[in-house]
């Protein structure tokens, strides 16, 4: 199964779904592969802005600790409690399961991100 | 890159390979159309049975007149008195007390002896040995058998019984024994040895005999089942399985200038070993002496149990009332205790048993509290 082609998709491996001026940002199954079970997300709070490229949070699996960056600016509106609760979700589903949303103030790095199939090419899954 | 005799069986049951010490090796497998979890490997191999592949370990035969004077040489065990059929677990030493591997000594006969060594210290313990060999004149043959043989270990509170079926003998066997058996054409040595904290056996066979052993021991089991006695277990819960035991790794826990004595092994480390009869100093102990005769180490290896979820990771600095006191070796939310653990070298002056420090992850301060290992016991 691909990645959605309605995603934007950076090289350290996050999806980003904008919709106006809002950004939903998630782990690709590439990522979620490599962790192995995910076992601890944590993400800046509501409010906090967020430069062009920079860190949101960290995710944790059995084996290792993983940045999580965004490749757009802004601040963030809303963050998905669900994944933060239960972080295997992440394994389950991760293009289901986003973790935060941002009101875009800057592009930033987006237009330079891969389109689903030229992402899917680069990192087989599986 | 190299490739196990399993290999084959790894890419059928949906194995995630990864490069490790210069071969292939699972990470986990994606049983059934489901993705890999080193947690389900983990919690099966806690309450029933795995199966893992261990061929890239080194197996290294020696056998001839010397065969036992050099091992004793290269080991901080006593060997001598060990019996045909005994398995024991050593380190080897650089000059300096550091530690260059740690082994598993099989004794086969009286001049004859199988050593089981790291993957990605193979090379470098075969150097030793022959220098070693040559430097003191000695007469043996030292024989790398570790790409003609396979290596699985099975582990697991059901493994046991389940291998029953099978033979007679080897339920029988005592932690740290082995049996030479015969299964049809193919000759198995089977042994009640591990690195999960599990009881179970380690089964070493002729590579060429690998997929018919493994027909038969497995026979059609079904590990897409939740109730399959056995699944086979990757890299990942080997890890995770091995540091709730509170076992070292080398790389982690053990290295050349980590010293023997700070590693929590002293059991291994026979540190007047030439005080016996017949006994003779082996590389490192008078280094080792030394250290022991001047207090001991310095750091020495505990157990940390943390407070949060965050898991603490090797290179994390400890610290003790603010100060630094030690680093981080190894570290994993543990799922079978459902918080994190992890083994780190610290200041036996500035911290012991249920003391409470931090963990800096470079973000933030995880607390945690210093405990005794192992962190997990099987119940007996």
């Amino acid at each position: 199964m691909g990645s959605p082609a309605d995603c934007l998709y950076s090289s350290t491996h996050e999806w980003h779904r904008v919709q106006g001026d809002t950004l939903t940002l998630g782990i690709t199954r590439f990522a979620v592969d490599a962790l192995t079970d995910v076992t601890y997300v944590q993400i800046k709070p509501v409010g906090t802005t967020i430069a062009p490229g920079g860190g949101v949070g960290e995710v944790e699996s059995v084996k290792t600790t993983s940045d999580v960056y965004c490749a757009a600016g802004g601040t963030i509106t809303e963050v998905n409690q669900a994944v933060v609760a239960d972080p295997s979700l992440l394994n389950k589903d991760p293009f289901a399961n986003w973790l935060l949303k941002l009101k875009i103030t800057a592009r930033g790095g987006l237009d330079q991100c891969m389109k689903a199939a030229d992402y899917d090419q680069k990192n087989p899954v599986g | 890159m190299l490739k196990t005799p399993l290999y084959d069986f790894h890419v059928k049951n949906g194995g995630k390979m990864v490069d490790f010490a210069g071969w292939q090796m699972p990470m986990t497998y994606a049983l059934g159309g489901q993705p890999g979890s080193t947690i389900d490997e983990h919690h099966q191999v806690r309450r029933s049975g795995g199966l893992f592949d261990v061929s890239h370990m080194g197996r290294v035969r020696f056998s001839g007149r010397h065969a036992l004077k050099l091992l004793d040489r290269c080991c901080t065990r006593r060997l001598r008195d060990m019996n045909h059929g005994q398995c024991r677990y050593s380190l080897v030493c650089n000059e300096q007390g550091g530690v260059k591997d740690d082994v598993i000594v099989y004794r086969m006969d009286d001049d004859d002896f199988l050593v089981v060594v790291n993957a990605s210290n193979r090379a470098k313990l075969l150097d030793h040995f022959k220098s070693q060999m040559a430097a003191n004149n000695f007469s043996l043959k030292i024989d790398d058998q570790t790409e003609s043989t396979t290596m699985v270990a099975v582990q697991g509170p059901k493994v046991v019984d389940y291998i029953s079926q099978f033979s007679r003998e080897i339920p029988g066997l005592k932690r740290y024994t082995f049996a030479v058996k015969n299964l049809l054409i193919v000759k198995l040595i089977v042994s009640r040895t591990g690195y999960t904290g599990e009881d179970g056996v380690e089964v070493i066979l002729p590579a060429m005999m690998t997929g018919m052993a493994m027909k038969m021991i497995i026979k059609d089991m079904d590990f897409s089942k939740p109730d399959a006695i056995i699944k086979p277990a990757g890299l990942g819960a080997r890890d995770t399985l091995r540091t709730e035991a509170g076992m070292p790794l080398y790389g982690h826990e053990l290295g050349e200038d980590i010293n023997a004595l700070s590693c929590g092994v002293d059991f291994a480390i026979a540190i007047d070993k030439d005080q016996d009869e017949r006994g003779e100093p082996y590389i490192g102990m008078e280094a080792l002496k030394k250290t022991r005769d001047a207090g001991g180490p310095a750091r020495v290896l505990m157990g940390l149990k943390l407070d949060g979820k965050r898991a603490a990771r090797q290179g994390m600095k400890v610290l003790v009332a603010g100060q630094e006191a030690g680093v981080v070796t190894s570290g994993c939310p543990s799922p079978t205790l459902g918080y994190p653990i992890a083994m780190a070298f610290i200041d036996r002056a500035k911290a012991g048993e249920g003391a409470t420090v931090e963990i800096d992850n470079g973000k933030e301060r995880l607390g945690a509290t210093v405990v005794k290992m192992p962190f997990y016991k099987k119940p007996k």
